[in-house]
């Protein structure tokens, strides 16, 4: 037996008296942790002054080149969950969380380091490299392990871990701020014992939900819980191969679906503060314009569980015309409610969307494994994230090019939106035919009941 | 191996719900707090 065989998939197998309601705390400690890559961002300021202290010196990084510090945590996050996706389902959810938890903390004590040495390729390796792979891992690590204890509301429980992801910058903002407050004196920032201790922090918490992880016994099933003898139609009760995936027009189709639902939604959510101002000049103020990003963030968390779980009651595939048909109706009333000056129209309109965008990542899951089945979901999932990093560049591109293009071009600042906000309209018309055209996978791409069975005795 | 002998108790529950219900619960407050301040 090897030191770190209780990390095995054979050790997480838990007992007939152990409820499953303590699987969904084991996937929010992770996601609560890995979610502090929403909130990376008031570090930036503090590190443009490391040297200078109380204004940026010569030698002090610039925002630019600290910005690429998210940008490769989240090409990371990507490719990780791309390329470790069979590792960590054949692996098991506790050596994916283990793992994940010592990348994650890990990656911060490097970042510290290059703080501290004030070496900037440091920080890109340690909380970019290294960090980012521990958002990959962590992010898909309990997607199907909550599916297999909870299938009948799977939607539901991975809401609830992605939710997590949406909340820990709520966590992560404030006891950051905190932290560089208790650490800074007059000659000194204090951004490298916060990374010290948060990294700590969140090694812990992470490991924590490694330990309380546990994965169904073969066949288990909730007490009352009766599968349907007859399968519904986009509800396959059959596997389908992770690398089989890859060659079904199904996994594409979800590809497209939620890169434009995240396209759509990530395009505003950065821009949101710039956007009210301009777009409502001497009415939403800097201070307000915050308060309404604070508040698109809650929606964004709550979204995720609420349409999640409402995908269990309505189905994944109507859950997502929702998205597409109700967001391109409120993407085109944007400039309306600007035209008009309804803040209050705006503002709901912007709520509205983003709890769709959430909902968007916090369904996804349920879906692939309507489609493909639950024994390689957390993999495929794995490869459907890399939509998510072609959105993140998309997103931003679009919104901000096309400002620049129409205020280079005499449109004024409050109108320069407007045209965005159609094109977002427009994206969204191309992801419900996309969602239109997803139907049950082919069986020639199942896997075979001798694979199915060879798989569930392992 | 299992471990059949680990059976989850409503403690169990409680305390694995409040390790990650209460950071997150303070977390929201923090941010509404801050949020209400901005407009006082």
């Amino acid at each position: 037996m090897s030191l770190f065989s209780f990390l095995d998939r054979q050790h997480t197998i838990a007992g007939p008296r152990f409820s499953r309601w303590m699987v969904p705390p084991a996937a929010l400690c992770v996601h609560l942790c890995i979610g502090q890559a929403y909130a990376f961002s008031v570090f930036n300021l503090p590190m443009t002054k490391l040297i200078g202290i109380t204004q940026s010196a010569p030698d002090d990084w610039k925002l630019t080149e600290l910005g690429w510090i998210f940008s490769i945590a989240i090409f990371f996050l990507g490719a990780s969950a791309a390329v470790f996706g069979r590792w960590v389902e054949e692996g098991g959810p506790r050596r994916a969380m283990f793992t994940a938890a010592l990348c994650f903390g890990g990656g911060f004590l490097v970042a510290a380091l290059g703080v501290s040495i004030h070496q900037l390729w440091i920080i890109y390796l340690g909380y970019g490299v290294l960090g980012g792979i521990g958002l990959g891992i962590g992010y898909i690590s309990p997607v199907s392990t909550l599916i297999k204890w909870f299938p009948d509301r799977p939607g539901m429980a991975t809401g609830m871990a992605i939710m997590g992801f949406g909340g820990g910058a709520f966590i992560a903002s404030p006891l950051s701020v905190w932290l560089m407050a208790r650490f800074s004196s007059p000659t000194h920032v204090g951004v490298a014992e916060t990374f010290v201790v948060i990294g700590l922090i969140y090694l812990c918490f992470m490991m924590v939900g490694a330990a309380i992880v546990r994965i169904p016994a073969v066949g288990w099933l909730p007490a009352g819980y009766v599968p349907p003898a007859q399968p519904k139609k986009l509800i396959t009760n059959r596997n389908v191969y992770v690398y089989e995936a890859l060659k079904t027009p199904q996994f594409w189709l979800i590809w497209c679906v939620l890169c434009l639902n995240v396209t759509a939604g990530i395009g505003v959510l950065g821009q949101a503060s710039a956007m009210s101002q301009e777009m409502f000049p001497g009415r939403i103020t800097a201070v307000a314009a915050s308060c309404l990003v604070g508040l698109m963030s809650l929606f964004n968390m709550g979204g995720r569980f609420f349409w999640a779980s409402t995908s269990d009651l309505i189905g994944r595939k109507n859950t997502y015309f929702c998205f597409f048909a109700l967001g391109t109706l409120l993407y085109a009333i944007v400039p309306t409610a600007g035209d008009m000056g309804s803040i209050p129209l705006f503002v709901l309109c912007f709520v509205i969307i983003l709890s769709m965008y959430g909902g968007g990542f916090a369904t996804i899951p349920a879906y692939l494994r309507d489609m493909f089945g639950t024994r390689y979901v957390g993999a495929i999932h794995g490869l459907l994230i890399t939509s998510w990093s072609v959105a993140g560049i998309l997103g931003p591109v679009l919104v901000n090019y096309i400002r620049e293009y129409n205020i280079s071009h005499g449109v004024p600042k409050a109108d320069a939106y407007n045209i965005t906000m159609y094109l977002m309209a427009g994206l969204l018309v191309v992801g419900f035919f996309c969602n239109l055209f997803i139907r049950p996978v082919d069986e020639r791409h199942h896997m075979t009941k001798e694979a199915e069975a060879l798989g569930a005795a392992e | 191996m299992n471990d059949t002998n680990q059976g989850t108790t409503t403690l169990h529950l409680v305390l694995a719900w409040g390790f990650v219900g209460i950071p997150l619960a303070w977390g929201i407050y923090k941010t509404l707090v801050s949020a209400l301040k901005l407009f006082q």
